[in-house]
């Protein structure tokens, strides 16, 4: 194996902690900052259970697909393991309005959206194309094709502006939008091109970067000279590089971003520095590109436990622990029940919607389909 | 309203004569004028009015806010309007050359012609791609090819190819208007521009007002009895002008304009192969793998027996070279359409 140095004793991008910006450090201690600190300020023991709560139902969730993948209930599963601060903490500062376009392990962002996450679930059992509506959560169908998406979060958000819903005042009609990507999509050209768009516009917009260490089994370093938040400011657009793993953090940034978007300030790009736990997809093995060292000193700053550590400290109940445990197992277990319930998809479904209305070429080739699939049976039948 | 699906000689008794140029131009405004969710972006669009004259007038009339000036970078404005689309928008967004495609196809054929279906229906991309496509003015073969046949085999996008100022005017009102994606491919020849080669049949009668041709309705530019021309655009125009010589002879040519290639009207094609017998397919577009193909394998696989003769008049297979001369013989022009004519006639 080739061992990376990517967080050794040398500093690296990926990991030098200036400008990091940390409300709740690794062993649960709140941290002031002089600009964010009054951002979560409101958030009293209940609303961080909730966050705490949050993260770890996406972590079951999250687990319980991996393992139906592993029992071959699903084709494939993309984790978000080690993530969940990251995509909580910024779903959590959306307001209902606001607009995401996720990219394929959002499911924590899918969560704090109202999703019911096991509808996730039909696509990667290949039985449905997307599974939701993208207009009843505000959470647009995964994307598996790296980057493409922030473009379309931009041009979305300049049909928003076209809309007269930017900048108005008016907390419940003013909309962002958000596209989330990780580390190995900002080599993308349309991650690039998207940020020369949006910051020429003032789109609306916001770019949250899920800089997870690992673009499949490339680091970062591959990627870029310099820590990414820094290739904001060369389009002209306000960036900021976030402790991934601190879900107060990960709230703070987003929500001020949201705010300059909303009010017409454009375009925010925000780096959240995390580390994806598990693999790319269940279809890959980590051992074989990354040490056990990096992973270990990854678990130490564990998003769920330094937020479990302040709770505690807190003085929250353990009963709250055991209550979640329990809610937790209960959740599991309606996630396989559900996974083990999608239907079959009917084959003929592959000749819809190719077009939004009926299309000639189309339905004869349905028709010609149905007629040799009807074929099988009267062979059958003959039988 | 007008709704029309026969020959433009036919039709357009209160039309003026405008350049195709200018009937596009005519459909985009009306179109923006009624819906303002239609806005136009590309590069060179604002001020410059379009390089082809495909928005000549349009910021005078609409502003910068929906009439778009973009930096040079396709994937990006074409990946921005497939997002505005999902939003609600009907944007139109100009590829400035069919050619250029090599540098944004995946917004194209992964997204912009995919999101309906992946989204189970959920998701619609009412979008139009405009592009320009077409040689004859020795811009070397990245700058010269039509390449419909490409995009028409792509599935998820409607492909639609006007010859004519009125079925330019149609065409993009029924490509706004529809739901799903539609290119819209305009060759730069038969656009009526100054600067071109001087082509007679680029100005003609087109209706006012509201004008809507179906997309997915080939036309039969001139009735025959001897043999039939499948074509498409430029070529159009070439096959009317041979047809026209060989009716001195007393050959009756039939001319099918496809209008367009998706879906394609292969009802129209089987009518008119079942009339004469006879198919010469004209394509703009390389020989191999392309629409000629399609069209003769729609006849043969319908009816075999069907045809006493076919012949295909299309580019070779090499890029289309810049030389004016080479240009000019590789073209499907007059002389290898006659002579293709005259081929299946024999």
């Amino acid at each position: 194996m080739i061992q990376s140095d990517i967080h050794g004793e040398t500093p690296h991008v990926g990991t030098q902690d200036d400008d990091l910006i940390q409300l709740l450090t690794v062993t649960g201690e709140r941290v002031h900052h002089q600009t964010y600190s009054s951002r979560v300020a409101h958030l009293d023991t209940e609303a961080l259970e909730g966050l705490y709560r949050d993260m770890v139902l996406v972590r079951r969730f999250d687990t319980e697909a991996t393992a139906l993948q592993r029992h071959g209930e699903l084709g494939l599963w993309p984790q978000c393991l080690g993530q969940e601060a990251a995509q909580i903490g910024s779903g959590r500062a959306l307001a209902a309005q606001d607009h995401v376009f996720p990219s394929y392990r959002e499911h924590g962002v899918g969560w704090t959206r109202g999703l019911d996450l096991r509808k996730v679930l039909h696509q990667f059992r290949g039985e449905d194309h997307g599974g939701w509506d993208p207009a009843e959560h505000n959470f647009s169908l995964y994307t598996l094709v790296i980057g493409s998406h922030a473009l379309h979060a931009t041009g979305f958000a300049m049909g928003v502006q076209r809309d007269g819903d930017v900048g108005t005042g008016d907390p419940d009609r003013d909309r962002a939008v958000v596209a989330y990507f990780g580390d190995g999509a900002t080599s993308q050209g349309d991650v690039n091109e998207a940020l020369v768009f949006a910051a020429v516009n003032d789109a609306p917009v916001v770019f949250f970067c899920q800089n997870n260490h690992w673009a499949i089994s490339e680091p970062t370093e591959r990627q870029s000279r310099v820590p990414l938040f820094r290739r904001g400011s060369g389009f002209g657009v306000p960036a900021v590089r976030v402790d991934g793993n601190d879900v107060l953090a990960c709230y703070a940034v987003t929500q001020e971003a949201l705010e300059r978007a909303r009010s017409g300030g454009g375009p925010t790009f925000i780096e959240a520095v995390t580390y994806r736990m598990g693999a790319h997809t269940t279809s890959d093995d980590p051992t074989r590109y990354r040490s056990r060292a990096e992973e270990d000193y990854w678990r130490t700053r564990d998003p769920i436990d330094r937020l479990r550590l302040h709770l505690v400290a807190e003085g929250t109940a353990p009963e709250f622990f055991t209550a979640l445990d329990a809610e937790a197992d209960a959740y599991g277990e309606q996630i396989r029940d559900y996974c083990r319930s999608i239907p079959k998809a009917e084959s003929s479904r592959m000749f819809e919607h190719v077009y939004a209305a009926e299309h000639t070429l189309v339905e004869s080739e349905r028709a010609w389909f149905t007629e040799y699939e009807a074929g099988f049976a009267t062979e059958g039948a003959q039988r | 309203m007008t709704l029309t699906d026969t020959p433009p000689a036919s039709r357009a008794q209160a039309g003026r004569r405008l350049s195709t140029s200018k009937a596009m131009v005519e459909a985009i405004a009306q179109e923006m004028e009624r819906d303002e969710s239609v806005f136009y972006l590309g590069e060179d669009v604002a001020a410059y009015g379009g390089i082809f004259s495909s928005t000549t007038g349009l910021l005078e009339q609409f502003g910068p806010k929906r009439i778009i000036d973009t930096p040079i970078s396709e994937t990006g404005f074409i990946g921005l309007a497939v997002g505005a689309a999902t939003e609600g928008m009907r944007p139109i967004a100009e590829l400035m050359f069919a050619d250029f495609m090599g540098v944004c196809l995946d917004q194209i054929y992964n997204h912009m012609a995919k999101i309906h279906y992946f989204s189970g229906g959920r998701v619609k991309v009412p979008m139009v791609l405009t592009t320009a496509v077409g040689g004859g003015y020795s811009d070397g073969g990245q700058h010269s090819q039509t390449l419909w046949g490409t995009f028409a085999h792509l599935p998820g996008m409607k492909v639609v190819v006007p010859s004519n100022p009125a079925d330019a005017k149609g065409l993009m009102t029924s490509a706004i208007r529809d739901d799903s994606p539609v290119v819209y491919m305009f060759h730069k020849g038969i656009m009526g521009l100054p600067w071109m080669a001087k082509n007679r049949r680029s100005i003609d009668l087109v209706p006012e007002g509201e004008h809507v041709v179906p997309i997915g309705k080939a036309a039969i530019a001139r009735a025959g009895s001897d043999v039939t021309v499948v074509t498409l655009s430029l070529s159009v125009h070439h096959a009317l002008d041979v047809a026209d010589t060989l009716a001195g002879e007393g050959i009756d040519v039939e001319v099918l304009d496809l209008r367009s290639l998706v879906p394609l009207d292969r009802e129209a094609i089987l009518a008119s192969v079942a009339k004469t017998r006879r198919l010469v397919v004209v394509d703009e577009d390389y020989l191999s793998f392309g629409l000629s193909g399609e069209v003769v394998a729609s006849v043969v696989e319908s009816d075999p027996s069907l045809l006493t003769a076919v012949r295909r008049v299309a580019l070779p297979d090499v890029p289309i070279p810049y030389a004016r001369s080479l240009e000019y013989a590789v073209l499907p022009r007059h002389d290898r359409i006659e002579g293709a004519i005259r081929g299946v006639l024999a």
